[in-house]
């Protein structure tokens, strides 16, 4: 969104950029701005981390400082990051809440402003309710508990049940990952840890909504989740910051676990605001015959760089990720997705559609590894680019690495434009340009988006016609 | 002039180079007006710049939609106000069913909170559709995607019909048509003449006027008017060709 659009209809600055709204500061812990072995034993005392959790970090740190951004490859953006600039820690407390009634005010009025409360009552099977470091309010509807679900955060969840947290905690995406997984793993704070027990279907989606209220602050969520064998679960996560002049960080892993048999969804609306750099590491584990699908929407923020991925571990696994992704004016996307196979008759697929708009800039990265001796798997991937004027941009970057016979795998990627001829058309029939860009943009994904969850369709619906409006002007 | 689409003096100008110098036009309501011309006259360019088209500079002149000028105002602007351009090339728009399409233009057409309902649009739409001979299935399509020469023009004609708009300018609709399609999109033309419509015909040939029988025919040549006069002249001009009105337009 330009800063003239919002000079020029003031009275529209909500509606436009819903999520540009903070509440002034006034935090219990802080753990000030830097990060060093301090920070790292300030996150430990105030959150009660056993020693084993202390220790991890703290290798997790050493990792950090060793491992070099992947300039070679990302954006030269990356290194405008500056890690001593960051508040790492910021809460007013670590324990969430059960009811709403006792969140604190402006929290809670934060949240309903975003329509959270709203949605927990009509649609979900429970919320989990993040500010800054720690999770403000977390809740799971009692019949979903009595079969057995947990549903709290990473901080309860290593300190509850610790024998199936440390089990798979790191195993799917390891401290070395990359520097933004270790950096994740010094200092993680909040995020959720779900657990479902075999045999158990979640029938409404479990959401977490992770907010960042505070100026030059680092928000690293957690998440891990458990399907255990033959469970079904759907997961969303929403994610807003206000707008600030300066950098902030959302640096999250997230790692899934399907056991055989299982069905995992885990589906990621975000709408930063155009400061955020988003670096999130997220990754799935799929056992025989489970199932684990990405949904993936990325509008906003300065930079993102993520590819969701599924380690197709058991024969007959299934994973798939369907991302969209839309760079507005001066924003990068740069996502993809990435599929290990290493079992016999697994199959992937991948649909990726991404627009750019004016000085926007989309990039697709896949990486899809069929090694040789397997037989059997079957991978397709589209990549369809959509490009809104003449400065936007787009690349591809397909890597499928197939080896040995009795596999297939198919890529198709198409780039097209919306021309101005059919916008004016558009305009012709009444709409204004605004209203002909959001058509023509809803129109690229529509096929895609028919396979969501509804919803969530509707929600992506309404941010693009926000983000389309505003980026007329 | 209430009542009335009129063009006066209008100079128009692309990349620097004058297309229409000075023309002048009135199409008032209730009436069928044709332009015929040949190909490089200016008459694509003058649907395009009534319609606001962002290409075009106009240098001179004026459009007037029942006496208030147009010029300036943004495409769907001037839309809403009531003028509808059924293009020689319609745009593809893909992903986006004619359902859709249409729906959000008359959204557009009313206040915010006050969408159309939907029971009272598919009614409104079928019996358009009914009387332009389209199949049901036509609506779950995208927009012009793939669409034949003739379906993309009954798909004008359709739009034009569901818009319901003071001032309709056809630009070329008869090219790329067979004689069915012809009489199809001509019928449905017809069906929409009224005393609340005024038509501004654009046609190469004069074909097209045996089934969309203009009130009065105009002859553009060089980006002026050169001659008008009753729907005879349509039949003249085809007997004697253009050069016949040619010299007219270096006096």
């Amino acid at each position: 969104m330009s800063e003239a659009t919002t000079i020029e209809k003031p009275d529209l600055k909500i509606d436009q950029d819903e999520g540009n709204f903070s509440y002034p500061e006034d935090y219990a812990f802080n753990a000030g701005t830097g990060l060093t072995e301090q920070t790292i034993d300030y996150i430990c005392d105030t959150k009660e981390d056993p020693d084993w959790v202390r220790e991890f970090r703290k290798k997790a740190l050493k990792i950090f400082r060793e491992k070099p951004l992947p300039t070679h490859w990302a954006s030269k953006d990356l290194e405008s990051i500056h890690f001593d600039d960051f508040r790492y820690y910021l809460s007013k407390g670590a324990k969430p809440k059960r009811t709403w009634d006792e969140v604190p005010d402006d929290v809670k009025r934060t949240f309903e402003r975003l329509g959270i409360p709203e949605k927990e009552r009509a649609f979900l099977a429970g919320v989990e309710a993040q500010f800054d470091s720690e999770a403000a309010y977390s809740n799971i509807k009692k019949a979903v508990a009595d079969q057995g679900v947990i549903f709290v955060g990473s901080r309860e969840g290593l300190k509850d049940h610790p024998e199936i947290f440390k089990k798979w905690f790191g195993k799917v995406i390891p401290t070395a990952d990359n520097k933004f997984s270790a950096l994740n793993s010094a200092v993680f704070s909040g995020g959720s840890f779900i657990y479902v027990p075999k045999g158990v279907k979640v029938k409404h989606p479990l959401q977490a909504y992770f907010r960042i209220n505070a100026e030059n602050f680092g928000q690293f969520e957690r998440t891990l989740i458990i399907v255990d064998e033959g469970a079904e679960l759907t997961y969303m996560e929403g994610c807003t910051a206000p707008k600030f002049d300066s950098v902030t960080l959302h640096s999250a892993v997230v790692e899934l676990v399907a056991m055989k048999g299982a069905k995992l969804q885990y589906i990621t609306v975000q709408n930063w605001s155009p400061n955020v750099f988003n670096l999130v590491t997220k990754r799935g584990l799929a056992h025989e015959e489970s199932e684990i699908k990405w949904i993936d929407c990325n509008i906003g923020s300065r930079l993102t760089m993520k590819y969701p991925g599924v380690i197709l571990k058991g024969r007959k696994a299934r994973g798939e990720v369907l991302s969209i992704a839309l760079a507005n004016n001066g924003q990068h996307q740069d996502t993809g997705a990435k599929m290990i196979h290493a079992a016999d008759e697994t199959t992937s697929n991948i649909i990726s559609k991404s627009i750019s708009i004016g000085s926007g800039r989309a990039t697709y990265r896949g990486l899809v590894h069929i090694p040789r001796h397997l037989k059997g798997c079957k991978n397709n991937t589209e990549c369809d680019a959509l490009l809104i004027n003449t400065e936007s941009r787009t690349d591809t970057y397909p890597a499928i690495v197939t080896r040995g016979e009795g596999n297939s795998v198919q890529h198709e990627a198409s780039v097209s434009k919306v021309s101005a001829e059919q916008i004016f058309y558009m305009q012709q029939r009444g709409l204004s340009e605004g209203q002909a860009m959001s058509l023509s943009v809803n129109g690229f994904v529509n096929e895609l988006v028919r396979q969501f969850p509804m919803e969530y369709s509707v929600e992506l619906k309404r941010l693009i016609d926000l983000e389309m409006e505003g980026s007329v002007g | 002039m209430k009542n009335a689409l009129e063009i006066k003096g209008l100079k128009v100008s692309i990349q620097g180079t004058e297309i229409l110098h000075g023309l002048n036009l009135t199409v008032p309501q209730g009436e069928v007006h044709a332009i015929m011309g040949k190909n490089g006259s200016g008459k694509s360019t003058l649907a395009k710049v009534m319609a606001g088209h962002p290409d075009y500079e106009v240098t001179g002149g004026d459009v007037l939609l029942d006496g208030k000028t147009i010029l300036g105002l943004e495409p769907d602007v001037r839309a809403r106000a009531g003028l509808f351009l059924a293009f020689q090339y319609p745009s593809e728009i893909p992903g986006v069913t004619i359902a859709n399409f249409m729906r959000a233009a008359l959204n557009a057409r009313r206040p915010e909170g006050q969408e159309i309902d939907a029971v009272e649009y598919y009614q409104e739409l079928y019996k358009k559709m009914d009387l332009l001979k389209i199949d049901r299935s036509f609506t779950s399509r995208a927009v012009n995607d793939g669409f034949s020469g003739g379906e993309k023009k009954r798909n004008e004609i359709l739009q034009m019909a569901m818009l319901e708009p003071k001032y309709a300018v056809l630009d070329e609709t008869d090219s790329g048509l067979d004689i069915d399609a012809l009489k199809v999109v001509s019928h449905g033309v017809n069906s929409l003449r009224g005393p609340k419509l005024g038509i501004l015909v654009i046609t190469h040939y004069q074909r097209l006027l045996d089934y969309i029988v203009p009130d009065v025919v105009h002859v553009m040549v060089a980006g002026q008017i050169v001659k008008s006069g009753p729907k005879e002249l349509a039949l003249e001009m085809e007997k004697k060709g253009y050069d016949w009105v040619e010299n007219l337009a270096a006096v």
